[in-house]
């Protein structure tokens, strides 16, 4: 390599450092101030809101860890993301391997109605689906959240585990129908195990999808027993409006589990999440 | 094999199909929610009343707004680190492991954080342009500023998803065609021009689909951070319909509302799917098949 290549090469990086570190300050920026706010104490934010904590404190984190409200939040996030996850996967894996491997009149007409629930945004029907929940007297428990989240999340799972279902080739079906395996060991035990990975994806667009819900559990949950993380969040910075580093402490620590899960297993969270792009 | 689908039907009719159609069927009654059906029939009334209200009208504006920054500083911004980020330089797969963090965090938790990043009582944004020597700003209390200072919120939480979907985009464009245009003697320019723009287009057609959809339907973002104030001037489509909804019991209006938000979605992805898609998606979201097999 000649001086003048190595040198536009140097001059070259050095250009993909300053925009990368720009927009590394540009996202970074918000969350350290979360992170070290955490670590300060009110009057600390007030008169140094740039610096270091000096000194560190912990306890704005350990008063939001000791408190129960935390892990209750936590608690019903995780169980409600789990549940719904577990039903939206599992009815649309069922009703996806009929399109996918069965004839009958009419399939097309029940694909498409499925599919014309991509048009509709959650949204448009909160209102309705409120006055719904509270006639079945479903308002203020988890499955008032659980079961309309499921239902708006089958259009898109169904797409996706269609298509996946539909490559795999008949031969295996055969197969599996000459050693005696009628439909449902061949979908439990062979057709699910093979779909591991697409399973994989909408569950991830399926746990994501509930863990960030806010419209929904805002107008369902009212009472505090199953709110959830994002509720507990704004609540929480109601009731502590000034008191700001608590408030950071709870915001990092809400923050975090998503973190944690995107560290373990960002290929899988990046896939699933754009695939709900580039397929919808 | 009614096993197979009774589940998935039964959710998808109760909780999708049922609310969507009463919603549709409400818009054309007033009424306050209460006692099981609406019987006060009004017709049109709430759709007429929708056109002269300036706060629905508004919020279309906003939404034009939010598009045409996204398209002009948004999208951009993600498409140079997404080209950024292909090149091969070392630690490229942290920056962009980074970038994608704030995408990855729940709307209504970024929405406090931003709030108290943006507090009116000496916040952090406050305190970096008192560095500068600079008085604060009624960041989220001043009508005239609070919607850019949420377009760069906004930006802040969605490049990243963007970047990833043009790195993936670039990524599947064949190295060959760029080897076989520098054998004829192709500048890195004429590269740009003639072939990563070209051949990226339906993944930047997708992205602005994508961006202009997710602006129609905003709404745990900007309602914790500011209800949609001061004065609607942060108001969204969805935080209009909520609050004569939830707040003001105006079950009807609201109705309509959500019924407009639908068609406005509706109405946009029929016309950019049959005169900007047009190719790229061959039908999916009209034809049965979805397109995507």
């Amino acid at each position: 390599m000649s001086v003048n290549t190595a040198r536009a090469k140097l001059l070259r990086n050095t250009g993909f450092y300053i925009a990368a570190f720009l927009g590394t300050v540009f996202v970074a920026t918000p969350i350290l101030f979360a992170l070290l706010g955490g670590f300060k104490d009110n009057q600390q934010l007030r008169e140094s809101a740039l610096g270091l904590p000096n000194p560190w404190h912990v306890g704005n984190y350990l008063d939001v860890l000791a408190d129960g409200t935390f892990w209750r939040q936590l608690f019903n996030s995780v169980f409600i993301a789990l549940v719904t996850t577990f039903i939206v996967v599992a009815a649309a894996a069922a009703v996806a391997y009929v399109f996918a491997r069965f004839q009958f009149r009419g399939r097309e007409g029940l694909f498409t109605l499925f599919a014309a629930g991509m048009m509709f945004p959650f949204t448009v029907a909160v209102l309705p689906l409120f006055i719904i929940l509270r006639t079945f007297e479903m308002l203020n428990s988890p499955l008032g959240v659980i079961l309309p989240q499921a239902a708006f999340g089958l259009p898109l799972t169904i797409i996706i585990l269609r298509s996946f279902f539909r490559q795999i080739p008949g031969e295996v079906e055969e197969a599996a129908t000459i050693d005696g395996a009628g439909p449902w060991r061949f979908f439990l035990q062979i057709l699910l195990p093979m779909s591991r990975p697409v399973i994989a994806t909408v569950s991830v667009l399926a746990l994501v999808g509930s863990w960030n819900s806010y419209l929904l559990p805002l107008v369902v949950l009212s009472k505090p027993t199953w709110q959830t993380l994002p509720l507990g969040v704004t609540q929480f910075q109601g009731e502590y409006a000034t008191e700001t580093a608590k408030v950071l402490a709870f915001v990092m620590l809400a923050m975090l589990p998503a973190l944690i899960f995107y560290a373990f297993a960002e290929r899988q969270l990046i896939s699933g999440l754009t695939s709900g792009g580039t397929k919808g | 094999m009614a096993a197979f689908i009774s589940p998935a039907l039964i959710l998808f009719v109760l909780f999708v199909l049922v609310p969507v159609l009463f919603a549709a069927y409400t818009a054309f009654f007033r009424w306050n929610g209460l006692g099981g059906f609406p019987t006060d029939f009004v017709g049109l009334e709430n759709f007429q009343t929708m056109l002269q209200d300036k706060v629905f009208l508004a919020d279309l504006w906003r939404i034009l707004l939010i598009t045409i920054l996204s398209i002009a500083v948004q999208l951009p911004m993600a498409f140079g680190l997404a080209m950024l980020l292909h090149q091969n330089f070392p630690g490229r797969t942290a920056f962009r492991l980074l970038f994608f963090v704030p995408y990855i965090l729940t709307e209504a938790v970024t929405a406090v954080l931003f709030r108290l990043i943006f507090s009116p009582r000496r916040g952090f944004a406050d305190a970096v342009l008192a560095g500068f020597g600079i008085d604060g700003i009624g960041w989220l209390s001043d009508k005239n500023i609070v919607i850019f200072v949420i377009f760069g919120i906004l930006t802040w939480k969605f490049f990243g998803f963007h970047m990833i979907l043009y790195l993936a985009g670039r990524q599947s464009i064949p190295e060959e065609l760029y080897e076989a245009a520098k054998v004829d003697g192709a500048t890195g320019k004429q590269l740009f021009r003639h072939i990563t723009l070209p051949l990226m287009g339906p993944t930047l057609r997708i992205t602005v689909f994508l961006s202009v959809i997710g602006t129609v339907q905003l709404f745990d973002l900007v309602y914790v951070l500011t209800k949609g104030g001061p004065f609607h001037a942060s108001e969204t489509l969805a935080i209009t319909m909520y609050e004569q909804g939830f707040v003001r019991n105006q079950i009807g209006y609201a109705s309509a509302l959500s019924i407009a938000m639908f068609l406005l979605s509706l109405v946009f992805a029929l016309i950019y799917q049959r005169y900007v898609l047009g190719r790229d998606l061959q039908g999916a979201l009209t034809s049965s098949d979805g397109g995507r097999s």
